[in-house]
């Protein structure tokens, strides 16, 4: 009679212990390495130091100092303009490419994936010796013109890397926006008498708007907490750049980096609450499908030639931090004047030694970090999926909370509350390599979640009951059926946490303690920071290029090889 | 309203590459009309919807609403009212928005804008609705917010894109004697596409059944029921036997050999078509004792069904499996499967067809 009960109970309630315990450890996982560093640096922006009391002094400090203050209007300022100036990029691209047959498309589409092999800050030197006020362009437009555009000057530089790195995002999610937009959407207004502009500014372009708020609020979020950008343009009058000062000039007790870490976080979750707010109430989605996708038409020739210079004058901007790079990590001398004095591979050669050490290490924290990605992800989306537990839904949510950290805020977090722990030979738990694993694994966990979640989905759940009617277990159908009908959306989880870990900076920068520790990102970020090393710093960056678009290129031949084995090739 | 106009179809070729869709279409559609284009998937029946809303072009041939031609009018200037299958209603406009659409296009006053989105949605009945989102609406209300944006305007033309097929069997009944009612009530000449000949037989003044580009044969719903053109009209509408054979003598008269050597004579008079098939439904044809006479040929019941007020018998004859449906009388007994019987043919249930 009792068994009876407790085995009702626990189907009523779903969850064995197993997957009990499955979540108190996820959970665990998740407390220790995300919310307590950010609820220590939450606790310590609001207290008094020493004594522990609560208080605002800290906050009053920050808006009392003319430098915070600046920097937080120029936080906003730059991200806001560079939201403006991607979406002045992608909006154009976007249109094209969905209202028009326009060979181009691919290439546009391949743009997309540039800001996955490399992070903004890497391109950002070269971008100044192109674009600088004695740059490739302004000598030129000087020489020629007799004037100069301030690419680069100040908060301009930091605008116009970010931008052109991150348009992609609002081309994606626009992209794939308009392209879900039933194509008798159009047509029902065409055929009221709407046509042209009016046409996309009236009914495309509303229906595409969550698609390009979710990418605008996305770059303003990117922007907002870059860190190694404005660091190496030298605009260190914003928050990033400040709050990872004054941990490193001046201290972890200092309590004015928590503050600031504290606006960072209370900014992107801003960003985001904001853009949500912005399509509240407002059903877009587009759930009548029928046509799909919207009807495109052929471009007039002198059209045709437009839309061709217009792609071909963006592609060349985009190209241009990596062209940049490749001069830069061939040259001698590159400094006023438009192309370096003469070339060399002495740079590769100089870093070569020190690189294979990056690599390496790269390769174990970026690798591990996937790995532990795709791990609790997975779990995570199997105790939302398919299990009632309670709070199941709380794990989720924490785990996707981890988009709206900034890595500064992280690596300030994690220092301040793993630096009071101690092995038992006396090193801080904070100078460990395995930290800085663990950070990456938490920032990029939100990515794999969503594809792991994603995978689960579309798994029939009926798959899973006919293994436990034929006799397996939970835990052996998970290991049996689920996870081997999972493996593309795994993979390609893994991927995707793999190669932007491999090129993360702004949560390592501070946890890295020693050169033999330090992954590629940060050997790049030293080299770059002196005039003398440039040239390897450069050579450092092509080179990490080259891996990461090698090992994302040989990661996605793995998913689509699965895929073709599953016979899910699509 | 405006005076309704006509739409002229002359000659209209359409081709997607090497597919040849509409192939030399013509049609007179008289104003006031309600006109059906018929046909299974792919006869390019909504190819031809579409034309006349200017989504596609044609290779030539001419589209004339009200005697002009619009066929180089791009679809914003021809002020033809379409009615998407899916609706298309615009997800980020409410019901009176999406309603007051075409009126702000053609640039209206406020006030008269208001009047008309008030006076169309009085006409589809949801003027409580005005300020839903179209996601708030269940499919009828969907699909009358879609009538409402359309029949705002006063288009010249009312096309209807099976405006039926999104909804459930119940609502499809009441939806299509509303549309019958509303046309009426507007005189509006009204194009409806679809691929259900129930839908187009209740509601239609007129059908064009096309099928493969081409117009098989235009009529009312009676005319194409009792009078097929061709095999696929009278297999399209209803069902129909069609039995192969050829015209043998017989004793100075004709009569009509069906594969497997049954014979049937051949009413005096009737002109047959060279390579013509023997048509008939199985409503016109009986079932009785054999040798009662008349023009009948015999058989063995292969198969019975009871619909309640119609038996449904299959008659195997030579190789041909006939089917019959006799009416079913209380207290008659029935033919049992295996028991030889006539199949009695009069003369006016014969048709004589070619493909």
């Amino acid at each position: 009679m009792t068994s009876a009960v407790l085995t009702l109970r626990r189907y009523s309630t779903g969850a064995t212990p197993g997957q009990i315990g499955l979540a108190l450890a996820i959970a665990l996982f998740l407390g220790a390495f995300l919310v307590m560093p950010v609820a220590t640096v939450i606790y310590v922006a609001f207290t008094e130091k020493g004594t522990g009391t609560f208080t605002l002094v800290n906050f009053q400090d920050f808006f009392a100092t003319d430098l915070f203050v600046r920097s937080f209007w120029n936080s906003i300022y730059v991200s806001l303009m560079s939201v403006l100036w991607a979406s002045a990029i992608a909006l154009p691209l976007a249109y094209l490419t969905s209202r028009f047959e326009f060979r181009g498309a691919a290439i546009i589409q391949t743009l997309g994936f540039l800001p996955l092999i490399m992070p903004p800050f890497v391109g950002a030197v070269a971008m100044t010796l192109l674009f600088g006020r004695n740059g490739t362009v302004n000598l030129l437009l000087d020489e020629w013109l007799g004037f100069k555009i301030p690419f680069m000057e100040g908060l301009n530089g930091v605008i116009f890397v970010e931008a052109l790195h991150y348009f992609p995002f609002i081309l994606i999610n626009l992209s794939a926006a308009l392209a879900n937009i039933d194509r008798a959407m159009e047509e029902a207004a065409q055929n009221l008498g709407c046509s042209g502009l009016r046409l996309f500014r009236r009914i495309v372009f509303p229906l595409a708007m969550p698609g390009y708020v979710a990418g605008a609020s996305l770059v303003f979020v990117k922007v907002f907490d870059d860190l190694a950008t404005p660091l190496l343009l030298n605009a260190k009058d914003l928050l990033a750049p400040q709050a990872y000062l004054r941990v490193t000039s001046i201290g972890i007790a200092d309590p004015m980096g928590y503050v600031i870490s504290v606006v960072l976080i209370v900014g992107s979750i801003a960003a985001v609450w904001l853009s949500s707010l912005a399509l509240k109430g407002k059903d877009y989605a587009t759930t009548q499908r029928g046509g799909g996708g919207l009807s495109r038409r052929t471009l007039r020739p002198w059209e045709s030639a437009a839309a061709y210079a217009v792609v071909g004058l963006i592609l060349l901007l985009v190209l241009a931090p990596h062209l940049g790079l490749l001069i830069l990590s061939l040259a001698t001398v590159w400094s006023f004047s438009p192309l370096p004095d003469a070339y060399t591979i002495a740079h590769y050669a100089r870093v070569f030694g020190d690189s294979s050490l990056y690599i390496k290490n790269t390769l174990i924290y970026a690798s591990l970090a996937g790995l532990i990605d795709v791990v609790v992800g997975t779990a995570i989306a199997y105790l939302v999926l398919r299990t009632k537990l309670i709070g199941r839904q709380w794990l989720d949510w924490t785990a996707m909370a981890a988009l709206a950290i900034p890595g500064v805020v992280l690596g300030i977090g994690y220092l301040r509350t793993f630096y009071g722990v101690s092995l038992p030979d006396g090193t801080p738990l904070a100078a460990l390599w395995i930290m800085i694993v663990i950070a990456l694994a938490i920032r990029r966990l939100p990515y794999a979640l969503r594809a792991c979640h994603a995978a689960l989905h579309q798994i029939s759940v009926s798959v899973e009951e006919a293994a436990e009617n034929l006799g397996a277990t939970k835990a052996r159908t998970v290991r049996r059926v689920v996870v081997p009908l999972m493996t593309g959306g795994l993979l390609a989880g893994f991927v995707t946490s793999f190669s932007t870990a491999a090129v993360e900076l702004s949560a390592t920068l501070m946890l890295v303690q020693s050169n033999s520790d330090a992954p590629l990102a940060y050997g790049l970020y030293v080299f770059m920071q002196s005039a003398a090393g440039r040239g390897p710093g450069a050579a450092l960056g092509v080179i990490a290029v080259l891996f990461v678009a090698v090992c994302a290129y040989a990661s996605h031949r793995l998913v689509e090889r699965g895929q073709q084995e599953q016979g899910m090739g699509r | 309203m405006s005076a309704a106009e006509g739409v002229s179809i002359r000659s209209v070729n359409v081709s997607y590459g090497t597919n040849h869709v509409l192939k030399d279409v013509s049609l007179e559609i008289v104003p006031g009309e309600f006109f059906a284009f018929l046909g299974p998937s792919g006869c390019g029946k909504t190819t031809l919807l579409r034309l006349i809303a200017g989504f596609n072009n044609a290779d030539s041939g001419q589209v004339l609403i009200g005697g002009q031609d619009v066929l180089h009018l791009p679809p914003w200037k021809r002020n033809v009212g379409m009615v998407f299958q899916s609706y298309a209603l615009w997800p980020h406009m409410s019901v009176a928005r999406n309603v007051a659409f075409g009126l702000e296009e053609q640039r209206r006053p406020r006030a008269e804008i208001d009047k008309r989105v008030a006076a169309a949605l009085e006409i589809v009945g949801l003027t409580h609705l005005a300020g839903r989102r179209p996601s708030q609406l269940s499919g009828g209300q969907q699909q009358r917010v879609a009538v409402a944006r359309t029949i705002a305007i006063e288009p010249r033309v009312l096309l209807l894109d099976e405006p039926l097929s999104n909804l459930d069997a119940k609502m499809r009944v009441q939806v299509r004697r509303e549309l019958r009612d509303l046309q009426r009530r507007l005189g509006l000449t009204t194009i409806f596409v679809t691929h259900d000949q129930e839908e187009a037989n209740t509601v239609c003044d007129r059908i064009a059944v096309m099928n493969d580009g081409v117009v098989q044969q235009v009529g009312t719903p009676m005319e194409l029921y009792e009078r097929p053109a061709n095999l696929f009209v009278a297999n399209f509408l209803g069902t129909a036997n069609i039995l192969e054979g050829r015209l043998v003598d017989e004793g100075g008269r004709r009569a009509f050999e069906i594969a497997g050597g049954a014979r049937i004579a051949v009413p005096d008079g009737a002109a047959i078509p060279t390579g013509a098939k023997l048509v008939f439904r199985p409503q016109h044809a009986g079932v009785a004792a054999p040798g009662a006479g008349g023009r009948a040929v015999a058989g063995t019941v292969s198969h019975r069904e009871f619909l309640g007020a119609n038996v449904r018998y299959a008659v195997q004859v030579g190789q041909s499996e006939i089917s019959v449906e006799a009416p079913f009388h209380s207290g008659e007994g029935l033919f049992a499967i295996g028991t030889s019987v006539d199949v009695t043919l009069p003369e006016q249930a014969i048709l004589w067809l070619t493909a």
